[in-house]
């Protein structure tokens, strides 16, 4: 599946090191010099990984992640020694001493351990209340919603809704607030930002930052039923004046069919099954089960992340959405076969 | 279990022989369903447990099968969702718990100098109840109505309108169920250890394990009425209309997480902590001394099981409650490490200190120290908010609490496994094929669970049945397929010497390890009355002290070999000194039945006949008032003279 993720990965990942290489030697400069040829952030390759963030949220917790990690490499390290020592020389003939050592215990298994843990919870708390820090209250604003299995995403002001794409303004701290329409879903993109759980019959809100443009892969982290391994989506960070034309889109009705086979298309959606659930804006479909499609002929996926965007899986889609993605809410679609390909060819012309 | 064993000195042939008729149990068919043995029982609790840990070890295998690459079709997502659910709740509640309970069974009063437990039938009870709890919930299975909604059933998911059909109702009953087993072992075993020591044994000489036992079974019954409570309000909801967990009619969705986890943190410890008791059991007869530290080892086990009540809410970092409340909690997760770190380096401090003996069993003890600890570091990460929020319910969260009870609860199991099987079946091991099983078991388990650390932290979250191969998780994911395989292989090696050892096996003595605690100071199995007579201990290490040694044999005494019945010594609950002998019940077939009716009545509510559960019910309070009925008692037990 050709995603933005792909054509975008070496900007993203551009991004990250940019970050971490202003990010990090302000707080911990040994180890940004130790974890900067690390094999591990290497091995993320194109994953939308944590150890690459492209924001200040997820740069935060990745520095964080690397005091932690040498901590840990330190702590083991010392354990295998000792362990090491003791099946090299007190096998065989070696003599049972009789001690009690409880001054070694004390100190290396409760005072050590306690230094460092006092001082990984300081830097814990500092880096909660960063978390915490959200914009003020005239950032730009998104409103998710979670539905089994796929993300409705709305603006304050437009009148239009995308799904499973959430785009934002590079730079800006956007507040996101998180509701959800059925069970819990769990709100992450690793890149970006730390979990937050879209809780039934409250509403949440944590906050976005995307330091470059480009696409960042979040997917649903708290089992949601069937299909929790299909509710991704794709914040797409844009410059400010792509972003508000992108918004201004969202506000004005779909395009128009061009050509003879979209008319005809247009027709079938609105006349039949389609508009029970599903939206246009502009023509008389106004479902609102499914996501509304105004703007579906340029998104990342089918399905939430399921399949690639294109003619074929887009036929299959319509044809019979439950082989696609069992269990989703869709049923298939009695569409007639002289029908499908005008019907494919009006929603991929809705961009 | 022949009359014809050789008297010890100090007790009378005479005395054998009326031991071995007071406690024989004749081998029918009766017999087997009627035993009150703790032994019998403790030896079904590990074998039942361990059928249950290969079914849930199978849906494993299944689970990683499909994921071994992207889109895979091996299983549909409603069967995979069942598996990973199944997987979990059978390896909490049917495998860890029940099968470390089996080593308490088993090893508890043999360790105090005791011939049963304190309630022997409530014992015996306990265990059909477990079995038929786990049969109860595995049935569904096939039935494709297994739970669904993974080990912790979050609401609002676990309700009717979001997930119908059995799925739930078999998880909520199921749990109820079995929390009657669990809570009535707990209390036995905390009776048991109180009253039961052998004189001599006061507080200080209780063995870890000991320790470690009664401190789980008061986390269980201090933690299991939350579970219950969650699950008696979920049925309610799902069966009869109640509204606890429904947020459209004034419930609260995060009530089942905060109730669930009040429960789930301390079960961790439930697991854990037994586990460590077995290590600190273990240890002493392969370094050729005790373990150093003693008090300070008590005072981890007793303030972790104090302290876990109070870190249930860094299961919850990412609900977006107060951050005040995350502060307090990550400090309190952060603390509960330390005492587990005053342990790792006790038992390093006794390898520094002994001498290594590298057989089997040690060797899955520092198989444990190596992923325990790896299992604790990202255990103190979780206890961080913000980068908790970043991993859970990622891989690495899965990867974590694999090393943490693979680590910590089911490398001591093998340990105890290969070191307790001359005792527990009269016969010895064979020792290279314990050696294999070791590597592969420790291989498999390293390169299973290791890269889930990674793909985690590269943004794959858990619980799904399936991944596209853009996000570029897919070599790590078959690197993790091809590690569970080797672990599986090992597991079926340590199968395959457990039989070899029952079948071919060379007869044990007494005490091949030439252990420290007091189940080494009985036969190899144990008589039914498990001491010709109980000792008088003198020290930490009864084994290896001759003055208790000496109690067992020419220094035996009337008051400790009570032949004249089914007897065994009731003393003070901090000295240990010996208050008086009590009778024991005989074998008996109420346990079984009555753990039947509550069969028929858990069945009968999950079908909604509720005719039947009824009747059912009525049945369960009549073998109650049979079993309770005061019996006819002899004078002399009442205390009638003359």
């Amino acid at each position: 599946m050709s995603l933005p993720v792909e054509k975008t990965a070496g900007l993203t990942m551009g991004a990250a090191r940019d970050a971490r290489r202003r990010g990090l030697p302000r707080r911990l400069p040994v180890l940004a010099t130790l974890s900067g040829p690390l094999l591990l952030a290497g091995c993320a390759g194109d994953a939308p990984s944590a150890l690459n963030p492209g924001g200040a949220g997820a740069t935060r917790v990745a520095g964080l992640w690397w005091l932690l990690f040498w901590i840990s490499v330190a702590v083991f390290a010392e354990v295998m020694a000792v362990l090491a020592w003791a099946l090299v020389f007190r096998r065989g003939n070696a003599r049972v001493r009789h001690g009690q050592p409880l001054r070694f215990v004390t100190i290396a298994g409760a005072g050590l351990p306690f230094v460092i843990l006092v001082v990984v919870y300081g830097v814990g708390l500092r880096d909660l209340a960063a978390l915490g820090d959200g914009p003020g209250p005239d950032a730009p604003t998104v409103e998710v919603t979670g539905h089994k299995w796929w993300w409705e995403v709305r603006y304050p002001g437009a009148s239009g809704a995308t799904a499973n794409e959430i785009h934002i303004p590079v730079g800006e701290r956007v507040k996101v607030r998180l509701r959800t329409d059925d069970v819990l879903h769990s709100f992450w993109v690793p890149q970006l930002m730390p979990k937050t759980d879209l809780i039934a019959g409250e509403t949440r809100e944590t906050w976005l930052r995307a330091e470059r443009p480009g696409s960042y892969r979040g997917q649903c982290a708290e089992y949601c039923g069937t299909q929790h391994a299909h509710m991704a989506f794709l914040v797409v960070a844009q410059p400010r004046t792509d972003f508000d034309a992108w918004l201004a889109r969202l506000d004005a009705p779909a395009r128009e069919p061009r050509t003879d086979a979209e008319r005809r298309g247009r027709q079938a959606f609105v006349q039949g099954t389609c508009a029970a659930c599903h939206a246009v804006r502009g023509t008389g479909a106004a479902g609102r089960v499914g996501p509304d499609l105004s703007n579906v002929g340029s998104r990342w996926s089918l399905g939430a992340g399921a399949v690639p965007n294109d003619a074929g899986h887009l036929g299959g889609w319509i044809a019979n959405a439950q082989t696609v993605k069992p269990g989703n809410a869709m049923p298939p679609q009695p569409v007639d076969a002289a029908e499908l390909p005008d019907l494919i060819a009006y929603l991929r012309s809705l961009e | 279990m022949s009359t014809t064993t050789t008297p010890p000195p100090g007790v009378s042939a005479q005395d054998l022989a009326r031991l071995a008729e007071h406690w024989a149990e004749r081998p029918s068919l009766r017999g087997w369903f009627s035993t009150v043995d703790h032994k019998r029982i403790g030896r079904r609790y590990l074998v039942t447990a361990g059928f249950f840990f290969v079914l849930a070890g199978l849906s494993a295998l299944v689970m990683r099968t499909q994921l071994a690459r992207p889109e895979a079709g091996v299983v549909s997502p409603q069967e995979y969702n069942q598996l990973f659910s199944m997987h979990g709740t059978a390896m909490i509640f049917l495998f860890a718990t029940p099968m470390l309970f089996g080593f308490g069974n088993f090893l508890v009063p043999l360790m105090i100098g005791s011939r049963d437990m304190a309630f022997p039938r409530l014992n015996a009870f306990g265990y059909w109840v477990f079995l038929f709890a786990g049969l109860f919930m595995w049935a569904s299975l096939p039935f494709g109505a297994a739970p669904n909604n993974g080990w912790f059933a979050y609401a609002p998911l676990n309700q009717e309108q979001h997930n119908p059909g059995l799925h739930m109702d078999v998880y909520a009953l199921g749990l109820l169920f079995l929390g009657i087993s669990t809570t009535a072992a707990s209390i036995n075993f905390i009776v048991t250890a109180l009253k039961l020591r052998a004189p001599g044994m006061s507080l200080n000489r209780v063995p870890l394990f000991v320790w470690a036992i009664v401190a789980t079974a008061f986390m269980v019954i201090f933690a299991l009425p939350a579970l219950n409570a969650d699950n008696l309000m979920l049925f309610l909801d799902r069966r009869f209309g109640t509204h606890f967990f429904d947020p459209s009619a004034g419930g609260n969705v995060l009530l089942w997480q905060h109730l669930f986890w009040i429960f789930g943190h301390p079960d961790v410890y439930i697991i854990v902590m037994p586990a460590l008791g077995i290590v600190s059991a273990v240890l002493p007869a392969f370094t050729r001394r005790g373990v150093v530290g003693y008090p300070l080892i008590v005072l981890s086990i007793v303030s972790i099981s104090i302290i876990s009540f109070g870190v249930w809410v860094h299961h919850m970092f990412a609900t977006g409650l107060p951050q005040l409340s995350y502060s307090f909690f990550s400090a309190a997760s952060t603390i509960i490490t330390i005492p587990s770190g005053i342990q790792i380096f006790a038992w390093l401090a006794t390898m520094l200190l002994g001498r290594l003996v590298l057989r089997v069993p040690l060797l899955f003890v520092i198989g444990f120290v190596v992923t325990f600890v790896l299992g604790g570091f990202t255990g103190a990460m979780f206890a961080v908010t913000a980068f908790d929020q970043q991993v859970t319910d990622s891989y690495f969260v899965v990867a974590h609490f694999h090393y943490v009870l693979i680590g910590g609860a089911v490398f001591p199991m093998l340990a105890g496994i290969y070191y307790w099987l001359p005792k527990i079946t009269g016969r010895m091991y064979h020792e290279r094929l314990g050696r294999w099983a070791f590597w592969l078991v420790f291989a498999g388990m390293h390169v299973t669970f290791f890269p889930m650390h990674l793909y985690g932290l590269f943004g794959m979250p858990r619980r799904v049945y399936t991944y596209r191969s853009e996000p570029g998780w897919d070599g790590w994911n078959l690197v993790s397929t091809l590690g569970s395989y080797l672990l599986a292989v090992g597991l079926l090696l340590v199968l395959v010497g457990v039989v070899h050892a029952v079948r071919r096996g060379r007869p044990a003595p007494p005490d091949p390890w030439e252990g420290d605690s007091l189940e080494w100071s009985t036969a190899s199995p144990p008589e039914p009355y498990n001491f010709p007579a109980l000792p008088r201990v003198h020290s930490l290490h009864p084994a290896w002290d001759e003055r208790t040694a000496e109690s067992l044999g020419a220094g035996a005494t009337a008051d400790r070999i009570l032949s004249d019945g089914r007897r065994t010594l009731v003393t003070s609950e901090l000295d240990a000194h010996p208050e008086r002998a009590v009778q024991m019940p005989e074998s008996t077939l109420k346990p079984l039945v009555l753990a039947g009716a509550l069969l028929i009545f858990f069945t009968s509510m999950l079908l909604a006949w509720y005719p039947a559960a009824a009747v059912a019910a009525l049945a369960v309070v009549a073998t109650i008032a049979v079993w309770l009925w005061p019996p006819r008692r002899p004078d002399e037990e009442l205390g009638v003279t003359g």
